[in-house]
């Protein structure tokens, strides 16, 4: 079992749907962000590009947050989803200096918060907040090991890249190009 | 070009538009973990040589400050910490792939331990407790009190209780055996402020395994130079002035050799070393730190032992000064590097 997210950058339009959905569903205080919306434009006018981004902590392989967790709340559950214990967390920010990605934030009680996949919806077979809500169906979200899967599929069918793959984390988001 | 915007709400201000989560808690700490590592480093080391009368300023006198500094530097951890009421979970799990799980641990370690070399050394470096107000004399009371006879060592105070005097003698007695101990530790304290920012990846300037080694001699250079500062013994001050000028040069030659490597490696540490070479950090760093901190204090040094007469206080502050200011440079500047955005 390994969860991972594809989303499809031709197909997303940049609506922050799933931003909204993720805080509705996660409680996520006013001002902060689990997962946000990254717009690039590449070239001179008129000739310019456009991707639309939807980004979230990458739920990596190899997790440098994790690793320099110093008191353990950092850590995989089932599936290979990055979670943090609350009442592990001492505040520290090791997590946040180690995270490539910048998906991590201090919550205003005091812990590190991030996205979870939303374990507790999946566990229950339901999708992430993000991926139920999204309008243009841009992401998909399944068992990577499962050769079956729907995102199995797309990931081997399409052209896919991930953010920082330099940083050599093996993030599990792939965005479709 | 090349435009990368967050577009949705992402304003967490300690994450956007740079991230911004250490403030001047961490350095601080690093400068005071970085001394106290360099002073308990002289102390032990020149007692397992047999050198504490010699050197009596590196082994009894300067390491007061050093538990001192120690738990200052632990007060600003505890301030920077978000979740503080939870630090004691520090303490319930050993993490071998986590820095800081390896820097709490020596602190817990390291505190005690020089607290005690303090204890021990403290009635030959204050033999005499003279007239002192009242109030005070109760508080001091409860550890210490004046000795009725005077036994002819010249010290009119004491312990207060019976088994803290024999826990006094039995740790004086096995002081070699302590150092040993403290000696490796030392070395870890003032490695581990380079190797805590060192293990972070995600900042292309900190990637670097020479942070360790070039924060331990930075450490240990302040610590000399303290001792230096601190000491009325001709000798001594000759011997550290010489030894804080062998480890300025070795920092030169790290820091050179730190921005070799940044220049030979991957886009993102050719853009942190940027920051250094014509970007934002370049003055203070170089100006500040290089110059001010360790080139002029090395030639007053150099001036000091031909023969010259430099007042020590001079260097000694710049080397100090030099060092906190590094210690808050690298730890603003990498926060400024990442890989994306």
């Amino acid at each position: 079992m390994r969860y991972g997210m594809a989303i499809d950058t031709k197909k997303c339009v940049g609506c922050s749907d799933c931003v909204v959905a993720c805080q509705l569903e996660n409680h996520v205080p006013v001002g902060y962000a689990r997962d946000w919306i990254v717009e690039v434009t590449e070239g001179t006018f008129p000739n310019l590009s456009l991707e639309i981004r939807s980004e979230r902590c990458n739920h990596c392989d190899n997790t440098p947050c994790v690793r320099t967790c110093p008191t353990g709340a950092s850590h995989i559950i089932e599936g290979g989803i990055v979670k943090v214990t609350h009442n592990e967390c001492i505040g520290c920010g090791a997590c946040i200096q180690s995270c490539p990605y910048d998906a991590r934030y201090t919550h205003p009680e005091g812990y590190v918060d991030k996205c979870t996949f939303c374990d507790h919806r999946v566990k229950n077979g339901q999708d992430p907040a993000c991926v139920s809500v999204c309008p243009t169906h841009c992401m998909y979200f399944g068992d990577l090991d499962d050769p079956n899967s729907e995102i199995s599929k797309i990931v081997n069918r399409r052209k896919i890249k991930t953010l920082a793959p330099e940083a050599g984390t093996l993030p599990q988001i792939f965005y479709l190009v | 070009m090349r435009e990368e915007i967050i577009t949705s709400g992402r304003m967490n201000p300690l994450i956007d538009p740079v991230l911004n989560v250490w403030h001047w808690e961490i350095p601080i700490y690093l400068f005071l973990g970085g001394l106290s590592a360099g002073l308990l480093f002289f102390a032990a080391l020149y007692t397992i040589m047999d050198k504490e009368d010699k050197y009596k300023t590196a082994v009894k006198v300067a390491p007061i400050i050093a538990p001192i500094a120690i738990a200052l530097g632990l007060i600003a951890l505890m301030l920077d910490l978000k979740h503080p009421l939870y630090s004691w979970q520090l303490y319930t799990t050993i993490r071998m792939g986590s820095p800081m799980s390896w820097g709490a641990w020596t602190l817990m370690a390291v505190m005690p331990l020089s607290v005690a070399w303090v204890a021990i050394y403290i009635d030959q470096v204050f033999p005499q407790i003279g007239r002192t107000p009242k109030p005070i004399m109760k508080v001091m009371n409860l550890v210490v009190r004046l000795k009725d006879t005077d036994d002819g060592t010249g010290i009119n105070w004491e312990y207060s209780y019976k088994w803290l005097r024999s826990l006094k003698n039995w740790v004086y007695a096995n002081r070699v055996t302590m150092a040993w101990i403290l000696l490796p530790l030392a070395i870890i304290l003032g490695v581990y402020t380079g190797i805590l920012l060192s293990a972070f990846n995600a900042r292309p300037l900190w990637n670097t395994s020479l942070l360790g080694p070039l924060f331990l001699v930075s450490g240990i250079s302040t610590a000399a130079a303290s001792i230096m500062w601190l000491t009325n013994d001709q000798e001594e001050r000759t011997l550290f002035s010489r030894i804080d000028l062998i480890l300025i040069i070795v920092e030169l030659f790290f820091i050179v050799h730190l921005f070799m490597g940044f220049l030979a490696g991957p886009a993102v540490q050719i853009e942190a070393a940027e920051l250094f070479l014509g970007g934002h950090f370049t003055a203070p760093f170089w100006g500040l730190v290089v110059v001010l901190g360790l080139i002029v204090p090395a030639i007053l040094e150099a001036l000091e032992l031909k023969g010259f007469h430099i007042p020590v206080a001079v260097p000694a502050a710049l080397i100090l000064l030099g060092g906190a200011i590094f210690r808050f440079i690298m730890v603003e500047a990498g926060q400024i590097t990442r890989w994306l955005y």
